[in-house]
């Protein structure tokens, strides 16, 4: 038999029943729908969380007091205790000691309140130096950032996020006007751009001060040496590791600590979160796949349940074709081509459904969706994949079917 | 003389059903030559239609041996045995047996598709075929869109259509009016005289008187030898 007539008899096979074929298709419509979806939004997922980080900058190296390898639970936590100090972000700014780190910004933040005329928010408030903005990759969209004048001489000077701005003023074009903190007067000399989010905490919703003005006026710990993070910015990110390990050894010695196992502090790759959120949003995308596995298994069990009962259903016209002079692979291809046409169909609309829908629902969701060539190309293949395999057993029940008792039939 | 088309020495068959075995057949020696036209008649469950099976390579003998046009089917396993009835025979049900998806043509061309003959030599020969029939004005028609005669004619279309080495008809007149059994048996006749190989399955002696030799089975025996007769 020509393959273009099995083609062409299986075409014909599942044309003649439009309805039953229609309602075989649609379980393999519905899972390759939701595995389109669901792969979609596990990758979109991961893209937007990439980019968060990113926008971080991967250059970066995050300095925090505490120890995050703390087994012993005597040392204090990531985070917490007071170990970093205003004079290890000086030494670490230092071009021999540090020489890949490009820059460096120590930070020092306390929850304040924020008054304009009658209202009031509450913000935290960072002192740091006028590095920051290049270190943490921030840019103004209003009047500029405090000098290094500002910084020498503790001035009552203040950044705004966007957020901050507009919930105090009700604009962000506020540069010019004084917030008052704690009864003192703060002239407002920028505005930062918005930057989104970092987790839980608002980039937007912020306030920046001199490290200065912040130990002297602001701080409220009680202890002015400490500082909260220090962000160390390599020169390029080629050298992050070596900057990354030039810091540890610089603050080891400072802290007359003899090993890292010792150390009272952290030094964090912001890569480290891009792999922490990534390896997150994989076990999502699993998870969320193996769903969408289980329905495409469900369509594949109505492909066979419906091939079955088609077998079944045409008993005779199998009989006939034998008396003829199908051959039982003739009459067991016929009916595995017609599977897997119904999955290749099923798994193309499904595609198409499944884009439809990954177009049209981040705009409902907010949640981007992307959609991946590979992925869609895939799906058809086990779309087809399943009709195969599904059609395997009612395709040899239909190629055992002894010629005299399918005539006989009815 | 020729060499025969069929040749069945011994021929046993017995069904299984359970535990309960049924001979069919019971040692049946039958040899048909070139442009006979034979009707195999005798009562209802008398093995006319397990006979024809075994013919049509349908189905196998439990013992005893078919030579079908010089090869022999009694060993054949089940592809060599499609391959037989395709090459081989043409088969007219009583049923028709035609695919209602399928238009007249479509259903003469079927033998041919699995025979593997290109799309446009198949059309030709199943129009020719249909022609011979009569029916060549109604390739386009579904069965549904025909007579009963009209079906039975395409499926008698479809068993030219190979060429094959025999034409069976089992009860080929059971499911038709009187006009269109006259209809069938007068182009059974043609065919015959044309050079066809016929055998005819029938209960109905008026039917059997058309062939040139009868058989009577009685119980899955021959009675008798074959009566030739006289025209
Ligand atoms: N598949 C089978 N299994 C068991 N017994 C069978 C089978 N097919 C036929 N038989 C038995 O073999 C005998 C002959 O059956 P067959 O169909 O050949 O009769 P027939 O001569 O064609 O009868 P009819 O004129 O009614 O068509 C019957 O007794 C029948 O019950
Ligand atoms: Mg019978």
């Amino acid at each position: 038999m020509r393959p273009a007539d099995l083609l062409a008899s299986s075409w014909r096979a599942i044309r003649s029943h439009k309805m039953r074929s229609i309602l075989t298709m649609l379980g393999i419509v519905v899972g390759i729908a939701s595995v389109v979806l669901t792969v979609g939004l596990g990758l979109g997922t991961q893209k937007d969380v990439s980019e968060q980080i990113a926008a971080l900058g991967s250059d970066l190296l995050i300095v925090s007091p505490g120890s995050s390898t703390d087994e012993s639970g005597l040392r204090g936590g990531f985070g917490s205790g007071e170990t970093l100090t205003l004079t290890d972000a000086e030494a670490l700014a230092s071009e021999v000691a540090v020489p890949d780190a490009a820059d460096v910004a120590a930070e020092k933040t306390a929850s304040l309140s924020l008054e304009y005329g009658e209202s009031n928010w509450t913000t935290d408030v960072t002192g740091t130096s006028t590095s920051w903005a290049d270190v943490r990759s921030r840019e103004l969209l209003y009047g500029s950032f405090f000098t290094e004048d500002d910084a020498t001489a503790a001035a009552s000077v203040i950044v705004l996020g966007a957020e901050t701005a507009q919930e105090l003023f009700g604009s962000t074009s506020v540069v010019g006007q004084d917030v008052t903190i704690d009864g003192e007067a703060y002239e407002i000399v920028g505005v930062l751009a918005e930057a989104g989010s970092s987790g839980e905490t608002s980039l937007d919703d912020m306030a920046v001060v001199p490290m200065t003005t912040m130990v002297e006026q602001l701080d409220t710990s009680g202890n002015s040496e400490s500082v909260d993070t220090i962000y160390v910015k390599a020169a390029s990110s080629d050298v992050l590791s070596a900057a990354s390990q030039e810091t540890t050894s610089l603050l080891l010695n400072l802290h007359g600590l003899a090993s890292a196992e010792d150390a009272d502090f952290t030094v964090e790759v912001q890569d480290s979160l891009l792999d922490a959120a990534t390896s997150v949003y994989e076990k999502l995308t699993v998870l969320l796949t193996g769903i969408a596995a289980l329905a495409l298994l469900v369509g594949g069990i109505g492909v066979m349940n419906i091939m079955l009962v088609s077998v079944t259903e045409r008993t005779r016209e199998i009989g006939l074709r034998k008396a003829l002079g199908a051959a039982p692979a003739n009459i067991r291809n016929q009916f595995l081509i017609e599977a897997m046409i119904l999955g290749l169909s099923g798994g193309a609309v499904g595609v198409i459904i499944g884009v439809g829908l990954a177009l049209a629902l981040p705009s409902v969701l907010g949640s981007t969706i992307v959609i991946s060539g590979l992925a869609l190309v895939v799906s058809v293949v086990v779309a087809v994949g399943i009709g195969a395999v599904f059609g395997v057993y009612p395709a040899a029940r239909a190629a055992k079917l002894a010629p005299i008792d399918a005539l006989r039939d009815q | 003389m020729a060499a025969p088309v069929i040749e069945l020495t011994g021929a046993r068959k017995t069904y299984h059903t359970g535990d309960i075995e049924f001979e069919a057949l019971r040692g049946i020696d039958c040899r048909i030559f070139p442009g006979e036209y034979v009707a195999i008649v005798g009562p209802s469950g008398s093995g006319k239609s397990t006979l024809m099976n075994i013919l049509g390579c349908l189905d196998v003998l439990t013992s005893g041996s078919y030579v079908l046009a010089g090869e022999d089917v009694s060993r054949m396993d089940e592809v060599a045995l499609a391959s037989a009835r395709n090459r081989r025979i043409g088969f007219v049900f009583q049923q028709f047996h035609l695919l209602s998806s399928l238009t007249a043509l479509g259903n003469v061309e079927l033998p041919l598709v699995y025979a593997g003959v290109s799309p446009a030599e198949r059309r030709d020969r199943a129009m020719v075929a249909l022609e011979r029939v009569g029916l060549g004005d109604k390739s386009r028609n579904h069965p549904g869109q025909l007579s009963g005669g009209q079906q039975q004619r395409v499926a008698i279309a479809r068993a030219l259509v190979t060429e094959p080495a025999i034409v069976l008809a089992d009860e080929p007149t059971g499911n038709l009016d009187s006009h269109s059994t006259r209809d069938v048996l007068g182009m059974l006749d043609d065919l015959h005289s044309e050079g066809s190989t016929i055998v005819l399955i029938t209960h109905e002696s008026d039917v059997a008187a058309r062939a040139g030799t009868v058989y009577n089975v009685t119980d899955g025996q021959f009675v008798g030898a074959g009566t030739e007769i006289a025209k």
